[in-house]
């Protein structure tokens, strides 16, 4: 009898299975690219799905103008080092073309505003598929998304018309103008992921490693301080050593103290943690018990 | 570590969703935020105190209505495995969902409330296990603490869910008295239960052996995608990629590619661009052939020792998912792994009572969760295996060919 595998060999070729599914099933799929830890995972399975050819898919990023400088310095380089094709499209754009509201408050975040720019970018391109890093242990609905998971022409997830997922079959026949958001790491936890990064050897961008860095003290929040925040009188502004236990925009997303500077520490930490990761970096995410609900309704990912 | 995936049925009055929250608050898989926002729930809803069935209820709709509507997937692990919960509703009306959960598990957790026995839900979820062949039954007989942790009445339910078990073929059956509530014989063996001398769940789940779930001895191979890199180094390159369902493949095989039926020998097995010995359940792997062939997704790489059913009329037992109801003589297309094909349902043999077995015949009628026996003819040949011998590949879906959504779940024969 062959050797067990091991619970990453699993999850891994379930991951890569879905991969090559989608390349399949799809005449225009694309991997949205954040330069975030999951996504950069999703680029590792799809080079291994694909090898010894090229990822067929280009990666696309939803640029928020927000983002930290080194997610981006990582996301060009890695393009570069792969060959693969990289679109980026602007949220800034958007705004200015279509006349958009920008939400303002103390932490106003592009989050919602990026669903916009995603839809115009899937109509440019005629993406029928769009690979994401989400996993469904991050929040409660995420938990009943399917792997392949169906949105309307405007981009909307209704979740109570989503199809049976069985055994490991995917069903990613739709209708013109509808899309197919495919999540190939659903089943993956924060730590799973932690420890596959290790195992594979795969680079981080230097934000998830400690650093020093000029922090707005929110309460138990950490946030970087940078052009796109705005300090009040009486805000408490310090120098912390901090990392990133992910990368969203500067706006929203909080750093936690550490001094970790290897994936080893990273995970000490995480296994000794007892508060879970949206919950310690996703400032937008304390809005209601159903914040993330809403914006999944209205086209996010 | 490996890995478990495993369904729970029952409904919330068994203590379903507080079983799970307690496996989760029990292995410290719950952080501190998500506790705080749990509290502010039991409070919203007017409970004294934490109430671990929240942690399950994921959209809001659900928590409004105090109902699960939906498969919800939830993680935890401990030194030894991860687990995967397919948490589905158990009400007869979501039939659909529960069949869906139990597709992908390896194990089901069937809880019977200690003070009402085996009742007709217990039944047809262990219908439900049999149809789609869940490996692993484990029965927790819950609420012991509301019948004074009865060793008596513990025995009863053992011997009359036997009897199910017995009938309906269930091979591997484990018993356990637990209070879900209280957190008897979950994580930590009971005191209460001196009588017991059996594994706590989680012990159970951690240990229950796998090894044999996979099938090693049946090769099959559908092709998903082939690689054709076509740069100068590999110009000749024609890499078959997929996933090893079941047995193993080594250079030098003697393969055969259905349906057409073509023969060739396996030139290499790889993983992640290598060339490496073995390939072998559940990798996903490469497979490149000696011969150039036509081979395209939906074609499936075999043994030339182990040939699976190659068949275009296919009796198969399915559940209806859809609210629109089936129709003798529409048209659907059948999704066996990559494959799909045009079929046409040509005869309901019979309906499936779930709750008893009972065979209905005459079925003029076919609507969202009802479970079926029925003939089809596909348009081309369909690759296969009876489900019962090999359920890595005798799953089967329905999509409907203009709302293109999935209508029903099959366990072809």
């Amino acid at each position: 009898m062959p050797s067990k595998l091991d619970y990453l060999d699993l999850l891994e070729s379930e991951s890569i299975h879905i991969m090559r599914e989608v390349a399949g099933q799809f005449e225009r799929p694309a991997l949205l690219f954040s330069g975030g830890k999951d996504s950069i995972t999703l680029v590792q399975l799809a080079l291994k799905a694909f090898k010894p050819g090229k990822i067929p898919f280009p990666l696309v990023h939803i640029d928020t103008g927000h983002n930290f400088p080194e997610a981006l310095e990582y996301r060009d380089r890695l393009a570069d080092e792969l060959g693969a094709k990289l679109i980026v499209r602007k949220v800034e754009d958007t705004i200015k073309a279509r006349g958009l509201k920008e939400p303002v408050g103390k932490f106003a975040s592009r989050n919602a505003l990026q669903s916009y720019t995603l839809l115009d970018t899937i109509e440019e391109f005629g993406f029928d598929a769009c690979i994401g890093g989400a996993r469904r242990d991050e929040e409660k609905a995420r938990a009943k998304e399917r792997i392949f998971s169906v949105r309307d022409e405007f981009g909307q997830w209704d979740p109570k018309k989503q199809r049976p997922e069985l055994w490991n079959l995917y069903n990613g026949k739709i209708a013109k103008g509808e899309n197919v958001r495919v999540f190939p790491i659903s089943n993956w936890v924060e730590l799973d992921v932690w420890n596959y990064i290790k195992r594979e050897g795969i680079e981080l961008p230097s934000i998830y490693f400690t650093h020093e860095r000029e922090v707005l003290v929110h309460g138990e929040f950490l946030v970087a301080m940078s052009e796109f925040i705005r300090v009040d009188e009486g805000d408490v502004i310090e120098k912390r050593k901090v990392r990133y236990r992910t990368v969203g925009d500067m706006t929203c997303t909080a750093a936690v103290e550490s001094t970790a500077n290897n994936i080893d520490d990273i995970i000490g930490e995480i296994n000794r943690t007892n508060i879970s990761e949206r919950g310690e970096t996703r400032i937008d995410d304390q809005v209601s018990e159903a914040a993330m609900e809403d914006r999944k309704k209205n086209g996010y990912f | 570590m490996d890995l478990l995936r495993f369904i729970t049925a029952g409904s919330v009055d068994d203590g379903k969703s507080t079983l799970i929250g307690r496996l989760l608050y029990d292995t410290d898989s719950i952080k501190v935020d998500q506790l705080a926002t749990i509290q502010k729930q039991s409070k919203n809803k007017g409970e004294g105190e934490i109430d671990l069935a929240l942690f399950t209820d994921g959209l809001r709709a659900e928590r409004e209505q105090g109902i699960t509507i939906d498969v919800a997937y939830k993680y935890f692990n401990t030194e030894k495995r991860k687990f995967i919960i397919a948490d589905a509703p158990g009400h007869i009306q979501y039939t659909r969902n529960m069949v869906t959960g139990a597709s992908n598990s390896d194990l089901i957790i069937i809880l019977i409330d200690a003070r009402l026995g085996v009742i007709e839900q217990t039944r047809r979820h262990s219908i439900i296990a049999s149809l789609l062949q869940i490996p692993h039954v484990v029965v927790t007989i819950n609420k012991m603490d509301m019948v004074d942790f009865s060793e008596e009445v513990y025995n009863n339910i053992v011997i009359e869910y036997s009897k199910i078990a017995k009938q309906l073929n269930i091979k591997d059956v484990k018993f356990i008295p637990i209070s879900a509530l209280l957190g008897d014989n979950i994580v930590n063996a009971s005191d209460n239960t001196p009588w017991y001398k059996g594994d706590t769940l989680l012990h159970l789940l951690e240990n229950i052996n796998l090894s044999h779930d996979i099938n090693y001895t049946e090769p099959r191979f559908p092709v998903q995608y082939v690689i054709r890199p076509q740069t100068d180094d590999l110009h000749d390159y024609r890499g078959y990629a997929g996933k090893v369902i079941s047995g193993t493949y080594r250079k030098g095989d003697l393969v055969t590619v259905l349906p057409d039926g073509i023969d060739s020998i396996v030139e290499a097995v790889e993983i992640n661009g290598e060339e490496v010995d073995e390939v072998f359940a559940p990798q996903s792997a490469v497979i490149r052939l000696k011969d150039d062939i036509d081979i395209n997704r939906g074609d499936i790489i075999v043994n030339k020792s182990n040939l699976p059913n190659v068949s275009q009329d296919i009796e198969t037992t399915l559940c209806w998912m859809d609210t629109r109801p089936m129709v003798t003589g529409n048209k659907y297309l059948l999704q066996v792994q990559s494959k799909r094909v045009r079929c046409i349902i040509k005869e309901i043999n019979y309906k499936l009572d779930v709750n008893t077995l009972e065979k209905i015949e005459n079925v003029d009628q076919v609507g969202l969760n009802d479970v079926v026996h029925v003939t089809l003819k596909t348009a081309s040949s369909v690759v296969f295996d009876s489900y019962n011998s090999l359920r890595a590949n005798g799953g089967a879906i329905l999509i409907d060919e203009t709302a293109h959504t999935t209508v029903a779940g099959c366990m072809l024969q």
